[in-house]
């Protein structure tokens, strides 16, 4: 079965862990993944710039290891992510910002993304809603 | 044939960035001339409300982007007759024409869409 998950909670969230629990048991029980989308929120898994403390987890970067591990396609919504400061090189130029902190797992891009993933995927999944 | 999306709104307009991004996902799958609804739910039907003064708290109005809504084609627009009574608003004075569900028409709604998202 072909999955798209969506997630709109921030890295420290327990629905993070879960969204990324339930997307090892996609790939772990043969399924495929057609794109993870970050919204809202959860776009701040998509800096790499997160510092925890060494005795916690650290939810921002197992996302982004588990997405080079299985080549995965993942989104972020780029006006999500403007809003709250993850930006690429091409962003950080374009406004004129010191910083780029988005991490290379991620792709930022728009909301379009989410829907041709609901077009392509037998299922979407949401984590994270209010 | 495409997948059918319900996005399911339940944030009042000055809670922060939730009614906005919900109402964004509705107007970038009606660019796609995706089949969609909108459903107003919980705080979310304060969206709806009537005069409402978003500058008093330093906010935009979100009533131009939602009155855009049918001009991108998303006219299936429905709100929860008990979110409404709950919180004292009169289904007829809403912003926008949106059918009123009960609880049993909430339940066939969720049913007539494959996916839906809720924000």
């Amino acid at each position: 079965m072909k999955f798209a998950i969506a997630l709109f909670s921030p890295p420290h969230a327990p629905s993070s862990r879960r969204a990324l629990r339930f997307a090892e048991a996609v790939l772990a029980g043969g399924h495929e993944i057609v794109r993870l989308f970050l919204y809202q929120d959860a776009v701040q898994h998509a800096s790499a710039a997160l510092v925890l403390p060494q005795d916690e987890t650290d939810g921002a970067r197992q996302w982004q290891t588990f997405i080079s591990d299985n080549q995965l396609d993942a989104v972020v919504c780029i006006a999500a992510a403007l809003r709250r400061g993850v930006l690429n090189d091409e962003e950080a130029a374009r406004y004129d910002k010191p910083a780029t902190v988005q991490s290379q797992a991620w792709t930022l891009s728009g909301l379009g993304q989410l829907h041709e993933a609901n077009q392509l995927a037998d299922r979407l999944i949401c984590f994270g809603g209010p | 044939m495409s997948q059918s999306l319900l996005i399911v709104t339940r944030q009042a307009p000055w809670s922060g960035p939730g009614a906005r991004e919900a109402l964004d996902i509705a107007l970038a799958g009606g660019a796609f001339d995706l089949p969609l609804g909108l459903l107003f739910l919980d705080d979310g039907v304060f969206q709806l409300a009537p005069e409402q003064q978003p500058a008093s708290l330093a906010l935009k109005d979100l009533q131009a982007n939602l009155q855009a809504l049918p001009m991108f084609g998303v006219e299936a627009l429905y709100v929860s007759a008990r979110s409404l009574n709950e919180r004292g608003l009169s289904d007829g004075a809403l912003q926008l024409p949106v059918e009123v569900l009960d609880d049993v028409g909430l339940s066939a709604l969720f049913e007539r869409y494959d996916q839906v998202i809720t924000l």
